[in-house]
């Protein structure tokens, strides 16, 4: 039992960071922006938090400027597609390239460092219950920061007014424009929350899931996030439902590694991006449910007439 | 103040022009922030970084050298990005085009035979074709995004090809290095001078650049090209498929990012290794937007980036700049590239925002 509950922690851990991501990721493209850089934000994040943490030897300090880093470099994407109408396809690239580029510049100093990491929570009585007790209630905050969110976006798209104008600028950004809805204004603080929530993502990766700093740590992990969003159809709850699927395929090819089976190391590694592929192919065959869901204006330009 | 944009009637031919070289003015003084920010002249900086490369002979070959696969990549990504196409995947492409063509070396190491280079390059292309088709079809077929599906390809080739120069494909008196065997004189392309560096690659990569600019500028297809990528409604009642050129450019583009690659494994590395990729097949994405996907200005943009490689390995020998600096540069520089192109179609107006009293 407990080798089954440890298990699911570690699937936890590794499914954290992909929901996070997608969860941002996801608000950005129902305001009709696709932003290909969370890669880019992600890997900033975490070298902010890791370098933060070591500096000031506490990693929520850490964590914090993740936030901010992830959404300040959110900005510059945010100031050439939305103010200069750049290519959201190939801007996106471009901070994912610079984004990998500048961390591994800023976090070489810390190349090997033992990381510090953040504990888990622990609630007298409660963390001590058997079986559920280390699962509810002693993970560490990222991970309850991560449910909250999805619930907290799945509500706010969906029951609130705010979340109302952020679909339909990413639905029909004219007829909004047309409203009186500032859709620019909208889409910045959309694509300002992705780049939080990518930073954060982050800061999962480099304070818990490996507590180091590694050049490119994310590993296309941002990228995995972009695929969620696809194959959860715009919809938070199906997000939650698909990271934890990825989690538990990344968790079980390593505990197949660690039996020995007789497959190459390497085709274990490829299988979550497999997967990805896999998935993404079968979502794409149901053409009605990517139809409905799709936010129409995505990847659009928009340039506001008077 | 706020920033408003104004379509322009016609795009202007100036800045097509001017952005480019608007861009890489930019990247430079933001090289001049970067050096002061880490306490290293911002002059020195940029001469060793920009300059000294271009002062002697061996330099010069070696950004030959690297701008051969970056011009190749770019310039089948040129195709893919006119068409629509969102090609992202170039570096799988590469590799898997390198492992192809190394196959015959490989496995044939006894054959020698002029016709082994010729069947090696063609391999090459053939893998990077064949990889390049997955994405393609998957997006022809099933309306899978290509974005999503060919970089994850791009993992998937790393570890095969990790696998290959680990596993079988090992030379057995390599101490356990990974890597094949070298490669005999007739499966390795020869150089352009003797005991140099630069290889015939470099010449392909301008024939290649020169023939896909008149297809994409001259002929019926580059229109086909053009229409498709910049409306796929005028294209369908112009009778142009764009299913059946989302294969055209993912298998051309696959095709010349797979000469890159068996390029420079039979050119420059001689036999198949693990470090067969300095990230070319994204910073081919780069040359290509640089190169404002024109396969001509492409060349010009190769060498520019091949050149930031060179001046960063110089920085780093001689100023001790950290090598991830290049990768700095080149982010910054598609990010210029890409802010400049506004001023193509937009004219840009900076309005200061006066409170009327009512």
């Amino acid at each position: 039992m407990d080798v089954w509950i440890s298990i699911i922690i570690s699937i936890c851990a590794a499914s954290t960071p992909l929901l996070i991501a997608a969860t941002g990721e996801l608000v950005v493209e129902r305001s009709g922006v696709l932003n290909l850089g969370v890669e880019g934000m992600m890997v900033m994040g975490a070298v902010a938090a890791f370098s933060v943490a070591q500096l000031t030897g506490n990693p929520y300090l850490g964590a914090i400027a993740a936030i901010f880093v992830g959404a300040l470099f959110s900005m510059l994407f945010a100031f050439l597609t939305l103010t200069l109408v750049a290519n959201q396809v190939a801007t996106g690239l471009a901070l994912t390239i610079l984004g990998l580029g500048l961390s591994g510049m800023i976090g070489e100093g810390f190349v090997g460092q033992p990381g510090i990491r953040m504990e888990n929570i622990h609630i007298p009585v409660l963390t001590d219950l058997p079986v559920v007790g280390k699962l509810i209630f002693g993970q560490d905050l990222i991970f309850y920061i991560s449910i909250a969110l999805v619930f907290g976006v799945g509500w706010f798209l969906f029951k609130t007014h705010a979340g109302l104008m952020l679909r339909s600028v990413g639905d029909s950004h004219s007829s909004a424009h047309a409203l009186g809805i500032k859709v620019i204004q909208i889409r910045y603080l959309a694509i300002l929350f992705g780049g939080a929530c990518a930073g954060l993502a982050g800061a999962h990766l480099s304070l818990v899931y490996v507590p180091q700093w590694v050049e490119g740590m994310t590993a296309g992990r941002g990228w995995i996030a972009l695929a969620l969003v696809v194959f959860a159809s715009w919809r938070p709850g199906r997000v939650l439902i698909g990271a934890y699927l990825f989690g538990a395929v990344t968790i079980g090819q390593f505990h197949v590694q660690a039996i020995g089976v007789a497959i190459p190391a390497q085709f274990l590694t490829s299988l979550p991006y497999l997967a990805t592929i896999v998935v993404l192919v079968l979502i794409a065959r149901n053409r009605r449910l990517t139809m409905i869901n799709t936010p129409a204006s995505l990847g659009q330009p928009f340039v506001p007439d008077r | 103040m706020r920033i408003e944009l104004q379509k322009r009637p016609v795009a202007s031919s100036t800045f097509a022009y001017v952005s480019p070289l608007l861009a890489l003015v930019l990247t430079l003084v933001a090289g001049v922030l970067m050096f002061i920010f880490l306490g290293k002249s911002p002059i020195t900086g940029l001469y060793t970084y920009f300059l000294e490369p271009l002062t002697d002979p061996w330099s010069r070959e070696q950004i030959l050298v690297k701008a051969t696969p970056l011009t190749l990549i770019a310039v089948g990504l040129a195709v893919c990005f006119r068409s629509g196409n969102w090609n992202i995947g170039a570096e799988g492409q590469y590799l898997i085009g390198g492992m192809f063509g190394a196959m015959l070396p490989v496995l044939f190491s006894e054959w020698q035979s002029p016709l082994m280079l010729p069947l090696m390059l063609i391999m090459g292309m053939l893998g990077g074709a064949l990889y390049g088709f997955i994405p393609a079809i998957l997006k022809a077929r099933f309306g899978t995004n290509e974005i999503l599906t060919s970089l994850m390809l791009v993992y998937v080739a790393q570890q095969l090809v990790d696998w290959v120069v680990r596993g079988p494909w090992r030379d057995p008196k390599g101490f356990g290095f990974p890597g094949s065997k070298s490669f005999s004189e007739s499966a390795t392309l020869p150089k352009l001078i003797e005991f140099g560096d630069a290889h015939y690659g470099a010449i392909i990569a301008v024939i290649v650049a020169i023939v896909v600019w008149f297809v994409l500028s001259k002929t019926l297809k580059g229109f086909e090209v053009t229409v498709l990528g910049q409306s796929p409604r005028a294209g369908r009642f112009a009778g142009f498929s764009a299913k059946k050129m989302t294969i055209f450019a993912f298998v051309v583009s696959g095709a010349l990012a797979g000469l890159a690659g068996i390029g420079e494994v039979s050119g420059s590395v001689g036999k198949l290794d693990d470090k067969l990729s300095l990230g070319y097949g994204f910073s081919a994405i780069i040359v290509a937007f640089l190169g404002r996907l024109n396969p001509l200005g492409i060349i010009a943009a190769g060498l520019v980036l091949a050149l930031s490689y060179i001046g960063g390995e110089a920085a780093q020998i001689t100023m001790g700049v950290s090598d991830r600096a290049t990768r700095v540069f080149q982010g910054l520089l598609l990010f210029f590239v890409l802010a400049c192109d506004t001023l193509i179609h937009y004219r840009i107006r900076f309005i200061s925002v006066v409170k009327v009293a009512t």
